[in-house]
């Protein structure tokens, strides 16, 4: 069925069924596919996106839950205060390897800086623990948003 | 080299705008240059008429980071910033992109890109540099040797210009063959700390960055596949009633050699939906139907016997000898299957073009078998197949497979519909965890002998395991006189100076599809050398780090190379100090893929109280460190890779069929299970060798041995997780 969705400022029009991840709407409807696909259970955080400013896992959250939801993607990040000084940090300590969980690490990261600005290692930790990395690029996710926060702080 | 193109001509085709300098080799071997429509030779060189510069990426890019290293080399020897260069990946041409390591054959894998690329890539951007001078030369009326190429600017003979006002004149050139290489003490890049930036960062931190997984093509099908729930399984017949009616549900048919069902939708989740509501009988008379006990107590076995070869020592004396000793050391060590589970489920699209022929776009490992696969399923001469590189989302060996196992699936799709609509194959992480071509099981048994004076004088080493190469189309690359070198790498040819050694090998009866894993056969081989080393120690009581110095006497410079990361890294954690109050250390040295890492694990814990891995010290001895932050990367990665593994993974099998999975039953590692790693990379002017895998072996032998040394079990059986309770 036609469904109207809020994604990164815009409202959209999509086709689909009752309980078809936003994951699969934002991908294969919408075509935009920086929001990855890892393991449809929300055991990696591939697929973490925005819903009204908290990070939620998209392989698992389905379309009728988030109609009327402001859904922020990867794609807007470098629009965002936060997500462009995560990505200045990534850039600066080249967090990346094969880049394929990044977006899901920046969208956590956004999420964890927008409540609290200064985490500590254990913190980062703490939070950033369901986004997987099989590159094990991990402590340059957890100085990349130690570095986010100094950028933040001006 | 001659100079075709008359001043008027030069000026004619610049209004144009068409002239395009290449430079590569071709089939030969032989450096060459050309313009675009050069049909005999394949570029590592791109520099366009208005100046910019792109290098041809013959590797791929799972995160490695070729993408950025074979950009610096050309950008070093053309005399080009980092920024005025761009990437993109090679066309699969398996003659003119071979792997130099490989033969005729395009791929990457072993550890190579770099260590195959690196006088390669240096040459093509040397003999651009040297055209593009001499057609400076030329315009000027200057000495070529006067000229240079610096941040873009061709300069010197009091002139000055971008290369972009040479480029025509220089298209029409010969390329030199053996133009003149920079010398170490003219690099600006190679080598230099903070110089390059990885070049794939800025599209995978935006979203924009093109993995397979991303390809959506116009019009496009998405098939999964129902796959055998066990090794051998074939279709017997299947019912997709269930899915009839469902939305986007095209169609289901099973795979022409009946090893599944192919599920045809209009989208992903429609396939993956419909999947769950077709049932298929699998016929499992030819199945695998052992369960990993009993493939274990077989390996076990195999270890406890006389090996079926004896290629390295006298196994019998060396036995007769250990047994006369004054000690004897005797362990025995057990490695489970491992799957590779890289972030990026396997994935690939085939899309007919408009002439008959199909792309292939792929995060292509081993482009060369994608393009015969297709070749051959789809009958199309090989011209009329290509293969379209994209980035790849992990592999750690997965994505190079001789029997290309997922590109065959999609094109036996793809060939079993009309042939007008692409075909995008999509595995789940389900399909991954479960799909087999895993790391194979093996068994080690090692009975070492020690004189009273704790002196070393036999060493007993039975290796049991399934080869990776036997039956497969590398088989004529790993396999000698019936060893599969792969399964021995690590023992057989160690830099240790060890008396009285023999190894011994029997190959295990194919139990399951295997692969190779990240570091191949160093993934246990190096647990257990090192494991032995620290298990000496022990009995002996010689310092962990000087009786491995007292084995690398500096006879070879193997041996050599292998000390001084061994050295490196007790410096680095003070070694001789101690570990910090309430912490233990572990060290584990190996060498593999043509480097030398040394690694210390720290840990907190041990005895009473769970494990926490608190920090690893690392030192590389890579040759030429050509991105250093890119070797360090690589370490990191490789130590995490291994320790996450050696810490909770395994593949069981009950009845053939696997136990686990997805993420949940196959644990990754996560962020808070290690607190730190600090990695030193050696200067060297060696010939660059491989990073992607070298970080691997020793970490877990590092972690064990640190266990061990804190006072907790001495773990000889992976996962360590069944003996040690960890943070």
């Amino acid at each position: 069925m036609t469904r109207e969705l809020k994604i990164n400022g815009k409202t959209m029009v999509v086709e689909a069924e009752e309980g078809t991840p936003l994951l699969w709407v934002i991908r294969d409807e919408l075509k935009m596919t920086g929001t990855k696909f890892g393991c449809g259970v929300a055991a990696c955080g591939a697929c973490t996106v925005h819903v009204d400013g908290q990070p939620m896992r998209s392989c698992q959250t389905y379309v009728e839950d988030v109609e009327g939801a402001e859904i922020t993607t990867i794609e807007a990040m470098s629009g965002d205060r936060v997500g462009a000084a995560i990505q200045q940090a990534w850039t600066e300590l080249d967090v990346v390897q094969c880049g394929y969980c990044q977006s899901g690490q920046i969208m956590s990261a956004a999420g964890l800086l927008a409540e609290n600005p200064k985490p500590s290692a254990d913190e980062i930790d703490a939070y950033m623990w369901g986004n997987a990395c099989r590159c094990a690029t991990y402590q340059r996710i957890r100085a990349g948003v130690q570095r986010a926060a100094e950028i933040l702080e001006g | 080299m001659t100079m075709t193109t008359s001043r008027r001509g030069f000026l004619q085709s610049a209004a144009a705008g068409a002239a395009v300098l290449l430079v590569g080799v071709r089939a030969d071997g032989v450096l060459a240059a050309g313009t675009d429509t050069a049909q005999d030779l394949n570029p590592f060189v791109r520099i366009s008429a208005d100046g910019r510069v792109t290098a041809i990426v013959k590797h791929f890019e799972m995160g490695q980071g070729p993408t950025t290293g074979l950009t610096t080399l050309i950008a070093e020897e053309l005399g080009v910033t980092m920024e005025q260069i761009d990437y993109a990946f090679a066309p699969s041409n398996p003659q003119v992109y071979n792997n130099l390591l490989f033969g005729p054959f395009q791929g990457t894998g072993g550890s190579t890109a770099m260590a195959n690329s690196y006088e390669q890539y240096r040459k093509a951007g040397a003999a651009a540099r040297e055209m593009l001078i001499a057609a400076a030369a030329q315009e000027w009326g200057a000495e070529a040797a006067e000229l240079d190429i610096v941040d873009g600017q061709i300069a010197g003979a009091g002139q000055s210009a971008p290369l972009s006002d040479f480029v025509t004149r220089a298209s029409a050139m010969t390329a030199p063959t053996e133009p003149r290489l920079r010398q170490p003490e003219e690099w600006r890049l190679i080598g230099k700390e903070g110089a390059v930036r990885r070049k794939d960062t800025p599209s995978k931190i935006d979203g924009s960055g093109l993995f397979a997984m991303d390809i959506q093509l116009d019009n496009q099908l998405v098939v999964v596949i129902s796959h055998a729930p066990r090794m051998g399984a074939k279709v017997a017949g299947f019912d997709a009633s269930g899915a009839e009616g469902m939305r986007g549900f095209v169609m289901a048919k099973a795979l022409p050699d009946a090893s599944g069902v192919a599920v045809y939708a209009e989208s992903t989740w429609a396939a993956i939906s419909a999947r769950d509501m077709i049932s298929v009988d699998w016929d499992m008379s030819n199945a695998e139907n052992r369960s990993s006990d009993q493939i274990r107590e077989e390996l076990l076995a195999g270890v406890n016997g006389e090996s079926t070869y004896q290629n390295w020592g006298d196994q019998a004396a060396t036995a007769a000898n250990v047994d006369g000793a004054a000690k004897v050391i005797d362990k025995t060590f057990y490695f489970p299957l491992l799957a590779h589970a890289p972030m990026e489920p396997l994935t690939c699209t085939i899309e007919p073009r408009e002439d008959g022929g199909a792309i292939l776009h792929d995060g292509a490992q081993f482009p060369t078998f994608g393009h015969m696969t297709l070749s051959q399923v789809l009958d199309l001469p090989m011209e009329k197949v290509e293969v379209r590189t994209v980035l790849a989302g992990g592999s750690f060996g997965r994505r190079a497979n001789p029997t290309a196992d997922y590109n065959l699936e999609c094109a036996m799709a793809f060939a079993m519909t009309d042939r007008t609509r692409p075909v995008k194959l999509v595995w789940t992480r389900e399909d991954d965890v479960r799909g087999g071509y895993y790391r194979p099981a093996f068994a080690h048994r090692v009975r070492v002998g020690l004189t009273e004076e704790g002196k070393i004088l036999g060493w007993d080493h039975r290796i049991a395991g399934q080869s990776i190469m036997k039956g497969t189309s590398m088989e004529q690359m790993s396999v000698k006189d019936g060893v599969d070198h792969s399964s021995v790498e690590g023992v057989a040819d160690r830099p240790y100076a060890i008396p009285g050694m023999a190894v011994g090998l029997t190959d295990h009866e194919k139990a399951t599809s295997v692969l190779w894993w990240r570091s191949v056969g160093h993934t246990h081989t190096a647990y257990v050398m090192e494991s032995m080393m620290d298990l000496i120690s022990e009995e002996t009581g010689v310092d962990p780090v000087a009786l491995r110095l007292s084995l690398l006497p500096g006879e070879t410079p193997a041996q050599t190379r292998m000390a001084g990361v061994l050295r490196r890294v007790a410096d680095m954690t003070d070694w001789d100090a101690g570990a910090p109050e309430g912490r233990a250390r572990g060290l584990a040295v190996h060498h593999s893929f043509g480097s030398f890492v040394a690694e210390v694990v720290e840990i907190s814990g041990g005895e009473a109280e769970p494990v926490k891995i608190e920090k690893v010290f690392a030192a590389v001895d890579c040759g030429v460190p050509v991105n250093p932050d890119v070797i360090r990367a690589q370490i990191e990665g490789g130590i995490g890779y291994g320790l996450g593994h050696a810490m909770r993974n395994e593949i069981t099998l009950t009845e053939g069929e696997p136990d686990q999975y997805n993420f949940p039953d196959y644990e990754p590692l996560r962020i808070s299970d290690i607190g730190g790693i600090e990695v030193a990379v050696f200067p060297s002017m060696e010939a660059p060798t491989g990073v992607g895998e070298p970080g691997t072996p020793p970490s877990a032998p590092a972690l064990a041995n640190a266990i061990a040394r804190a006072g907790g079990e001495r773990v000889t059986e992976l996962p360590m997780l069944t003996q040690v309770d960890f943070v």
